[in-house]
């Protein structure tokens, strides 16, 4: 007991101020791609073309990225010979509107939050059921970090529960493989209404890096109606808190 | 042995090469090399031809870190390889649902990932137990935590498990189908996404896979700066998997001090190349960013720091009478088991079996040095533990040696053609244990085929004899003692 003590006090309170104050994210983190419009040379398609997800459309007026498709590994940035790509540290990457994730320029998405209804029931006490649908258990590692003490959603009344039964909504990863098809469709009719969708990572938005797999839906958009998309590959857990947050009218 | 031919780890041979023999005499081979004390390393389809379905074993010298290739012609059917060589079990499943060869006299041939939703899963045929007292239980898809999906079924009487079979493929999304064809703009992104919790190890081994196709040798410094991402990949799962293992006995303390630590070491990671699991930095050729020797000392700092409070979170572990009673003797997995299955990894050297791919398959990443390789004997949830918490020690030790002197040259340095009509292995010992990439060009130096086995492909069965005789109420101690992956497995 005495050990266990001497151990709490050791090692400290470690609870992250996010958000109060701004998350301390590494020099190098990869958040919202932005682009310089009206430099591009005539009819390059560099950045579109090095893209692996297809998320770079090549437009008259400049690149247009979806946030959507976007596994933000930079290649983009590699092959643009004049540098007009740049990934920003902006980790605030969610949007309740999936036209929103289309982005060009500078642009940035944004979420809005739940009616007033919904934000009485569920703002101070979401409970989520997870489905993890196809991915590589990037997005579920990172959802899992929201339950550490750094991140711990639970101060917001935010938790992960066991059965769709407890649950107030899904929390999809992973693009929808045609054998977690049913039964991520079988999870969310078990989730009593109201009820929330909400898309994590890139595969779940639009199939990620696997997106055209004849073994997987692209997503689950078609398949049920999202309240909240949220980019990454993996999102980074405060991408995921701050989507969340917003959603639920809390910043 | 005449019948096989070596190759180092990573070093291409070319495919008119290796040897091809009669269906019986590749059975002998396969056979009379495990009696010899090789293993088997991968068993799979290569190429369909007019005459039939080529088929590849790869047999592992371990003591000299060399394998063995092999291969036969078939046409629909062969005498099954897995009653004398349990290994085969599970790839000889992979190969009859993937060319449609039948191993006949397979004991349970069932399909391994149902490809494209044909059958569900958990409506398949599964093993019974029969008997009046007999009951069974079954779980999954959807469990209960921030977990992969994949179907349990238990076969018990009252509490006592007396098997259990797993049965996976949900995760099924076609990516190793998507290397074929490689190298293209996604296959990198693909390999980072074998095992998305294994980024670093998997991204490894296909460029790894690729160098020795192209005979391309990368810098000094990215080879230090790969095994560092390794190494950092490994401590932070580690450390995870034993958090996670101190929540499943209800010891919270441990639990959230170890999940915080995890956290910050996939920060580290961050730090280096501005992913926490190491996306985007792991390139054919080298790394994508040198991170500079002064953030390599400033990691050192960290890691000083980071090894401080873990020794203090898993001491409570082990000083804990509580615990310890939960872990010892639980979900026991003998050496004898763990050997016949070929199981990798941590799990396999908590049953004694030591094998590490770090040490016995050295290629250019650890060169001339690498951690210490620890073992533990009783193959219980507390050897599994143990094992871990060792790994990570010895993984800080070793890491002293490329943080302090990552060595010269370029991060990242370009690819040449690959050499045709070729095959190569490439192994990386993952956090898991041995992943294992194989790759086939053809006659103008394109992969042709390409093959993934993640540790989690040979362990899952492991986890299951790990049962027999358990509390049904400790699989999720024993489930998460060996942490397998459900991608990596239905690929």
């Amino acid at each position: 007991m005495f050990k266990a003590l001497m151990a709490r006090v050791r090692q400290g309170y470690r609870t992250a101020a996010y958000p109060s104050e701004q998350p301390q994210l590494p020099p190098l983190f990869r958040g919202r791609p932005i682009f310089d419009q009206g430099k591009c040379p005539a009819e390059c398609t560099a950045c579109s073309d090095a893209c692996p997800s297809e998320a770079v459309r090549v437009l008259p007026e400049g690149p247009e990225l979806d946030l959507g498709r976007c596994i933000f590994c930079g290649d983009c940035t590699t092959a643009c010979s004049e540098n007009l790509v740049r990934f920003t540290r902006d980790w605030q990457l969610s949007a309740s509107d999936r036209a929103e994730l289309l982005v060009s320029g500078a642009t940035a998405p944004h979420v809005e939050a739940l009616q007033r209804e919904l934000r009485r029931l569920l703002g101070r006490s979401l409970r989520l059921r997870q489905i993890s649908a196809g991915g590589c258990n990037g997005c579920e590692v990172e959802v899992n970090a929201l339950g550490n003490v750094v991140f711990d959603a639970s101060r917001f009344g935010i938790d992960f529960v066991a059965s769709p039964r407890h649950a107030d909504g899904v929390l999809i990863t992973g693009p929808i493989t045609q054998n977690m098809r049913a039964a991520t469709l079988a999870t969310y009719e078990a989730v009593a209404e109201p009820k929330l969708v909400i898309a994590a990572g890139a595969c779940a938005i639009s199939g990620g890096i696997f997106r055209g797999h004849k073994e997987v839906e692209d997503g689950i958009d078609g398949l049920l109606p999202v309240d909240l998309y949220v980019p990454g590959c993996p999102p980074h857990p405060v991408t995921i808190l701050d989507g969340l947050l917003r959603l639920l009218g809390r910043l | 042995m005449t019948s096989l031919l070596d190759t180092p780890n990573a070093v291409p041979v070319p495919a008119a090469e290796v040897p091809e023999v009669d269906v019986n005499l590749f059975r002998q081979t396969v056979l009379a090399s495990v009696g010899w004390g090789r293993r088997l390393l991968l068993l799979c389809g290569l190429t369909r031809t007019a005459d039939g379905i080529r088929l590849l074993a790869a047999l592992a010298d371990d003591a000299k870190g060399k394998i063995g290739l092999v291969t036969t012609v078939l046409r629909d059917s062969y005498p099954s390889l897995t009653p004398a060589c349990p290994s085969a079990h599970h790839f000889e499943r992979e190969i009859f649902e993937q060319w449609g060869v039948r191993p006949e006299g397979h004991p349970w041939l069932k399909p391994v990932r149902y490809p494209l939703g044909a059958t569900a899963i958990d409506e398949g045929e599964f093993f019974r137990v029969s008997g009046a007292e007999i009951h069974e239980v079954a779980v999954g898809p959807v469990h209960a935590g921030v977990i992969e999906p994949g179907h349990f079924r238990f076969n018990c009487h009252g509490e006592r498990v007396l098997h259990l079979e797993i049965a996976l493929g949900y995760q099924h999304r076609g990516v190793e189908a998507a290397l074929r064809g490689s190298p293209h703009k996604r296959s990198i992104h693909l390999a980072e996404t074998l095992a998305g919790d294994t980024s670093v190890g998997h991204a490894t081994a296909y460029c790894q896979l690729v160098e020795g196709l192209a005979h391309t040798v990368c810098s000094p410094r990215a080879r230090s700066l790969r095994v560092i991402a390794l190494e950092l990949e490994r401590i932070a799962n580690h450390i995870g998997d034993l958090g996670a293992l101190a929540g499943d006995v209800g010891f919270l303390p441990a639990a959230a001090y170890c999940g915080r630590l995890r956290g910050d070491v996939l920060n580290l990671t961050a730090i280096l190349c501005g992913s926490r699991l190491g996306r985007g930095w792991i390139r054919p050729g080298g790394v994508a960013g040198d991170p500079g020797l002064d953030t390599l000392g400033e990691l050192q700092h960290h890691l000083i720091a980071a090894e401080r409070d873990m020794r203090n979170a898993t001491d409570l572990l082990w000083k804990s009478s509580s615990v310890r009673a939960r872990f010892e003797n639980t979900g026991v997995l003998s050496q004898k088991v763990a050997a016949e299955l070929g199981v990798v990894g941590p799990a396999a050297r908590a049953s004694g079996i030591d094998r590490d791919v770090r040490r016995d398959f050295r290629a250019s990443t650890y060169d001339g040095r690498g951690p210490v390789i620890v073992t533990e004997e009783t193959g219980d949830v507390f050897a599994r533990a143990a094992v871990r918490w060792h790994e990570i020690e010895n993984s800080l030790v070793f890491l002293d040696y490329p943080l302090a002197d990552p060595g010269e040259g370029q991060a990242l340095i370009g690819v040449g053609p690959f050499v045709p009509d070729s095959i190569v292995l490439s192994l990386v010992e993952g956090w898991r244990g041995e992943i294992v990439h194989l790759g086939l060009t053809d006659g103008m130096g394109r992969i042709v085929h390409y093959k993934v086995v993640d540790p989690s492909f040979r362990n899952w069965f492991g986890l299951a004899m790990a049962m027999r005789g358990q509390a049904i109420s400790d699989f999720p101690l024993c489930n998460k003692s060996f942490n397998l992956s459900y991608c990596g497995h239905d690929l």
